[in-house]
């Protein structure tokens, strides 16, 4: 078998590496060339040098919606993750019906994130109009912690399925050790369970930031960047840029946006990565 | 041995069939794009209300002829985001339209000189082509007309006539009287001004047109800058259709169009801002009870002002088109404005006003309105709002009226917007 697959492994692998070549590489080296161009169609394109970059570090918007999303991404994460924990370690007791709730908590991930988005938005606005407030539109803040919300009323059960499978796997007898050992029920979680699923919550950590710094659908669906593009994040900024400008120059600077917000988001994927990997242990 | 072989053929056949599913839409639409030797016609329609329309006169023209031809209609509010996609692909549209000028700076390098076609010919006047540097790009083919569309059976319930407004004064007198008594007449003044996307270009693109008409009316065009003259007669009329609605001015940002239309169709509002291209949604009102209103904003000598009239869609025709596209799409044109056929069905059928020479009268009783107001020697407003430096600015006035509605901002963010919205995306647009 083994030799079977050390002949023919290029034939296995050409078909993912074809659909990852046309998918991917393809529009990506594409991309990082219309970065430096002027066009309307990605056929018809001139090249205009680094302008394109200038003019992207110019735009004030741009630099807003990069704060405004790293302060979204920073409370996402940490909210995200301890409660998905504190969810995870609950339904991995022996409880009745716990398989029940985990199905429920995991639902919110099936339904996609423009329809979350604007059923978040009836429900925030009811409730602000009920309070008196304005509405998600008027209000930056607003629709800054609607954001945190919905994303986590989504994403918590995803990061649980994560999280429960990391707790299941630690062995028993480590745990039974550490309590004959006399560890209260909290050290035994920091000392014992916590190093064990590191791994999971590198994962997880990974997850939520890039989604958290990626995130559109929500974002276009759930505010628009209301009001007056103070709760656009830097997915739904360059997209604006791209999209909803009239002007050939506009299309470049969008995808110097683009190439910008990429190197972003794999920086800071991978200072992250680094940070967790090393507090994993060997089990 | 034989099983490995097996697996290995389905699993070849797999992939066949996976790219098989990828290829063929694409190999179709080349077929379809430049296979006949006399031409195809593409049309990216930006009107989703005549969709319907468009495709039966498609099918009638081929019938007549045997050119084939393809509409294809956007999404309403995508038709920029739809048109990009399909200009960058192989089978592009052949015809397509823009919005004024400021459109047309996306799109100059695609336009197909126009100035030498038997649709130029067709033209009424010039003042509905579409020109830049000497060439002419686009040709309206629809004037429309806005203003304030009135519920008549329910103004006469109130104890007005259309006789009782004449300027904004008087207007305002009979809003704020019917405000008033709402209570016991069972119905507001104006429908909701809604500010979601489905509804903001009545009050950030149509009603923001009458300041800039006004201004450019008494103190000339400059360009790159408008001075905001009228801004206050702006905040007059939006404080008036705000506070004089169905709902209350913190909500308005979750208002759409759909909501401004069921309020009015459903007798629950007398006045509702729009144009005659909102006919089919208003009705079931009965023609005889739909009148129609000129924006009044309080401008000396407004007595004789007129609807709000022009155009802002332009047929443009894809320049990078095989040759016998253009010539199949510019014939396909000349006949939608010149046949028996074409003309029936731009007036009858989708209620347009066109402004070519064989065009028929539109059976839009809206239209009909706005006719009697020009036969009577009132003054139309001209639609100015291509001029609007661009989409952006537009959002950032719409975002300050919002707020502004909703009390969370004040109205000098408004005239910021306004005035100096416009000198920065002026510069931003024009830089290069």
């Amino acid at each position: 078998m083994e030799k079977a697959i050390k002949k023919y492994w290029p034939i296995f692998v050409l078909p993912t590496l074809t659909a990852f070549i046309i998918g991917f590489i393809v529009p990506f080296a594409e991309g990082l060339y219309l970065s430096f161009c002027k066009f309307t169609t990605v056929n018809k394109a001139t090249w205009v040098g680094l302008g394109n970059y200038v003019r992207a570090f110019a735009d004030n918007t741009f630099k807003y919606s990069f704060w405004f999303t790293a302060a979204f991404a920073v409370v996402a994460t940490i909210l995200i993750n301890i409660l998905a924990f504190a969810v995870a370690l609950l339904l991995t007791r022996k409880l009745k019906g716990s398989h029940f709730f985990r199905t429920v908590f995991f639902m919110p991930n099936l339904i996609g994130g423009i329809v979350l988005g604007y059923i978040w938005q009836i429900l925030l606005n009811s409730l602000l109009s009920l309070l008196g407030r304005p509405l998600l539109a008027l209000d930056a803040a607003a629709g800054y912690w609607g954001l945190i919300i919905l994303m986590c009323w989504q994403q918590i059960g995803y990061m649980m399925i994560i999280y429960i499978a990391g707790l299941q796997s630690v062995p028993d007898e480590l745990l039974e050790a550490a309590t004959v050992d006399g560890a209260s029920p909290w050290k035994a979680l920091w000392k014992v369970r916590i190093p064990m699923v590191m791994p999971s919550i590198t994962i997880c950590l990974f997850l939520t930031v890039t989604n958290s710094f990626k995130l559109f659908d929500q974002n276009l669906a759930l505010t628009g960047g209301e009001p007056a593009h103070s709760s656009e994040m830097l997915a739904l900024n360059i997209y604006n840029t791209f999209y909803s400008r009239a002007g050939a120059q506009w299309k470049g600077i969008g995808q110097a946006k683009a190439v910008i917000f990429f190197l972003l988001v794999v920086i800071i994927s991978l200072l992250q990565l680094r940070a967790t990997r090393s507090k994993e242990v060997q089990q | 041995m034989k099983k490995n072989w097996l697996a290995l053929s389905l699993a070849a056949i797999m992939i066949a069939v996976l790219f098989a599913g990828c290829g063929t839409p694409g190999r179709d639409k080349d077929d379809k794009g430049t296979g006949e030797a006399n031409g195809s016609v593409y049309y990216l329609n930006f009107k989703p209300e005549q969709d319907e329309q468009w495709q039966a006169l498609a099918k009638a023209y081929t019938e007549e002829t045997g050119v084939e031809v393809k509409v294809v209609t956007a999404a309403s509010g995508q038709y920029e985001t739809t048109l990009m996609a399909e200009m960058g692909k192989k089978g592009s549209p052949t015809l397509f339209q823009v919005n004024g000028p400021v459109g047309l700076n996306n799109w100059r390098d695609y336009c197909y000189d126009l100035s030498g076609s038997k649709l130029y010919g067709e033209l009424i006047s010039d003042d509905f082509a579409l020109t830049s540097d000497g060439a002419v790009y686009g040709i309206a083919y629809v004037i429309e007309t806005y203003g304030i569309i009135y519920n008549k059976a329910l103004l006469e319930r109130a104890g007005y006539t259309e006789a009782d407004i004449t300027n904004f004064d008087s207007f305002k007198a009979v809003v704020e009287d019917i405000t008033a008594r709402s209570s016991e007449l069972g119905f507001a003044a104006f429908t909701s001004a809604g500010m979601d996307g489905s509804s903001d270009w009545r009050f950030k693109t149509h009603l923001a047109n009458l300041p800039i008409y006004y201004e450019y009316e008494t103190e000339g065009m400059t360009a790159g800058e408008i001075k905001g003259t009228y801004l206050n007669n702006y905040k007059a009329i939006w404080d008036l259709y705000i506070n004089n609605s169905t709902c209350d001015p913190a909500g308005l940002s979750a208002k759409t169009g759909d909501d401004a239309v069921s309020e009015f169709a459903g007798g629950k509002a007398v006045f509702y801002q729009n144009g005659t291209w909102a006919y089919n949604d208003v009705k079931s009102l009965g023609d005889e009870n739909l009148g129609m209103l000129p924006i009044y904003i309080g401008v000396e000598g407004e007595e004789s002002q007129g609807l709000c009239t022009g155009s802002e869609n332009y047929w443009c025709v894809n320049k990078d088109a095989s040759e016998e596209n253009i010539r199949a799409t510019l014939d396909f044109l000349y006949w939608v404005v010149s046949s028996e056929t074409g003309t029936s069905a731009l007036a009858d059928e989708m209620g347009f006003v066109c402004p070519f020479k064989s065009a028929k009268k539109s059976a839009n009783p809206l239209v009909k309105i706005a006719d009697e107001y020009i036969a009577a020697g009132k003054k139309s407003v001209d639609w100015c709002f291509p001029t609007m430096p661009s989409e952006e600015w537009k959002n950032g006035v719409g975002s300050a009226l919002t707020a502004y509605a909703a009390g969370t901002g004040d109205w000098d963010a408004v005239v910021t917007a306004f005035v100096d919205g416009w000198k920065t995306e002026y510069k931003l647009n024009n830089a290069e």
